[in-house]
């Protein structure tokens, strides 16, 4: 187990650095740098003062000059300034973090404990009502855009009734429930798309489960129906479902750019791409990684967990 | 699963909204970029029947010409991802060893990438045109095309028809295109199909973040996305092309869920 620990953290890390080289190329790429944004600001700059400021900031080195400079003072623990914050990158990041963590890890507690028992019960009475009814709301999850869910939410629960608030995020020290409202509209709009998929893949691993031996041995031996379903499948049926949850955890770290940008809700995903669109090469760059990072970790504790759920893997080490 | 009536139902629908927007040119009944600044924005009525923007356009013209462009992209960018994955999945899984372990860690990582904003870094590196949205959509759909024709050509390999086809000295070129591929059609086809509404959609996400189709074009996403600029005074400019992207993508997303049913119903052999 410890081995197979190992080898996944030292992959991990090297992913990580490919990941720098890739990010740090393409926002390399990007058309303008800060200077020509000093240039367009300052009429009396002449164009040797341009190619002095870019010695100064070395700019004026190939990229992958830059890129190892910037790798060494990185592992060294400075990571720079924000252009547009005018602040150190991690000051701008972490609280952005915080506040998509709050959001998505909210959406995603929602979602899994609405979806998973809508599935399993969907799977217990194949072909009913209610089996179809979960189907068709699903669909609807898979299909609909998020911004338009996001709209129709504000437009219903913030214009025409007047409940809830459209956007941002309370201030850090307004009452709990004030956090709450803010909260509700941005989590609903998540939460409800992801409960359409999820419900899908623990109503497919039920249906699956349901079909083994093991399952109608328990239902000649005369278990009720609900401990067969509730104790004998879900368990199993959950080991998949695990796994291709644990590939979302990615989300819970980089956020819903467009819930977040519709919500105005500060965190990472409207923090990256106002980086990228702002040609703020520093947070562009670290905030990326960050939430690759992360996405990395979320799926290396899924790993995890897959093995408390499912002995035979532990016992295998590996996939 | 879902039921016959609604499979037939999303397959007649979708039928009809293709076919109605490809014939936009003939069948829209006004230029979809003609203004009438004196007539401005108007709800629905008998001249127009879906209403007019702020510039007096017709917007039912404005979304058959809309979704045309929006299906040429979904099937554009979807051709993109089928091209990518299943050469990396077939070549990975079918040379095997190092060389698959190498080729998947690499779309393992670029998985772990938000991929949404690899796309937006893409148009903001690489510009904002037509080819280049359809590229940059391929290029992050391929991954979990690559993944499912990792597995199944991993799986044919070992089947007898590929031994028999390597004793009578056929290539391996030749195995892979004429006896192995022909064999992962079937998982192809279907995610194929589960593909063209999520390019659609991510399509809608950057012409709505003002990174997809550029105006005097529009797309579905571009419309929604000018559309939600006035909802409060012209609600229909929103309701009615989101409503279009939103039953397409739904019945496509209905049909692709049945033909994996089927499939799975009918290959006995099927390792999906």
């Amino acid at each position: 187990m410890s081995r197979f620990i190992v080898g996944r953290i030292a992959q991990a890390l090297l992913v990580m650095v490919v990941m720098s080289v890739v990010i740090y190329a393409l926002i390399g790429l990007m058309p303008g740098d800060p200077i020509d944004l000093m240039i367009s600001a300052d009429p009396n700059m002449t164009s040797a003062d341009a190619a002095l400021l870019r010695e100064i900031y070395g700019l004026d080195q190939p990229l992958y000059r830059r890129y190892l400079a910037w790798l060494g003072n990185a592992v060294q623990g400075d990571l720079g300034y924000s252009r547009l914050f005018g602040q150190p990158v991690l000051q701008v990041l972490l609280p952005a973090l915080g506040n998509t963590l709050i959001l998505m890890a909210t959406a995603f507690i929602i979602a899994i404990a609405i979806a998973l028992p809508l599935g399993t019960l969907a799977a217990a009475k194949p072909r009913s009502a209610f089996d179809y009814s979960v189907n068709m709301y699903a669909f609807a999850g898979i299909s609909l855009p998020s911004f338009w869910l996001a709209l129709l939410l504000i437009m219903l629960f913030s214009v025409n009734l007047g409940w809830l608030p459209a956007g941002g995020m309370a201030a850090a020290d307004a009452s709990f429930g004030e956090q709450l409202r803010h909260l509700a509209l941005p989590v609903a709009t998540v939460a409800t798309l992801h409960i359409g998929a999820y419900s899908r893949y623990m109503r497919s691993a039920m249906l699956e489960v349901l079909r083994h031996d093991y399952i109608r041995t328990a239902r000649a031996k005369g278990a009720s129906e609900r401990r067969v379903i509730w104790v004998h499948a879900w368990r199993n049926a959950l080991i998949p479902v695990v796994t291709v949850l644990a590939l979302d955890f990615g989300f819970l770290f980089s956020g819903a750019l467009v819930t977040e940008t519709i919500f105005s809700w500060p965190g990472m995903g409207k923090l990256i791409f106002d980086a990228v669109m702002g040609n703020d090469f520093n947070l562009a760059v670290v905030a990326l990684l960050f939430a690759t990072a992360l996405t990395l970790l979320g799926n290396l504790i899924a790993d995890l967990l897959y093995g408390l759920l499912d002995p035979r893997i532990r016992a295998g080490g590996g996939r | 699963m879902t039921g016959k009536l609604a499979t037939s139902a999303a397959l007649w629908l979708l039928a009809t909204i293709t076919a109605v927007c490809l014939l936009a040119p003939w069948l829209a009944p006004y230029d979809p970029s003609a203004q009438n600044l004196l007539l401005g924005a108007q709800p629905p009525s008998l001249q127009h029947w879906l209403g007019t923007d702020s510039f007096g356009r017709d917007l039912l013209s404005r979304l058959l010409h809309g979704g045309r462009l929006s299906m040429l992209i979904g099937l554009c960018a979807t051709a993109v991802a089928l091209l990518l994955g299943v050469s990396w999945g077939a070549t990975a899984g079918f040379v095997g060893g190092r060389t698959d372990a190498l080729m998947m860690r690499v779309v393992d990582a670029l998985y772990a990438l938000p991929f949404v904003m690899f796309v937006v870094l893409l148009m903001v590196v690489f510009g904002r045109s037509l080819a280049l949205l359809f590229i940059a959509i391929g290029a992050v759909e391929w991954l979990t095309m690559a993944r499912i024709v990792r597995a199944q050509v991993r799986a044919l390999k070992q089947s007898e028809f590929v031994e028999a086809a390597r004793c009578i000295g056929l290539s391996n070129r030749q195995i892979l295109w004429r006896h192995v591929l022909p064999n992962c059609s079937g998982p192809i086809i279907v995610y194929t199909t589960l593909t063209i509404p999520s390019v659609m959609l991510l399509e809608a996400f950057l012409s709505f973040l003002g990174l997809g189709v550029q105006p005097p074009q529009s797309s579905w996403g571009a419309l929604i996305s000018q559309g939600v600029e006035t909802m409060e005074e012209y609600p229909w400019l929103l309701l009615y092309p989101a409503a279009a992207l939103t039953t397409t993508l739904l019945c496509l997303n209905l049909l692709g869920d049945q033909l994996r049913d089927w499939l799975e119903n009918s290959s006995p052999g099927g390792a999906a």
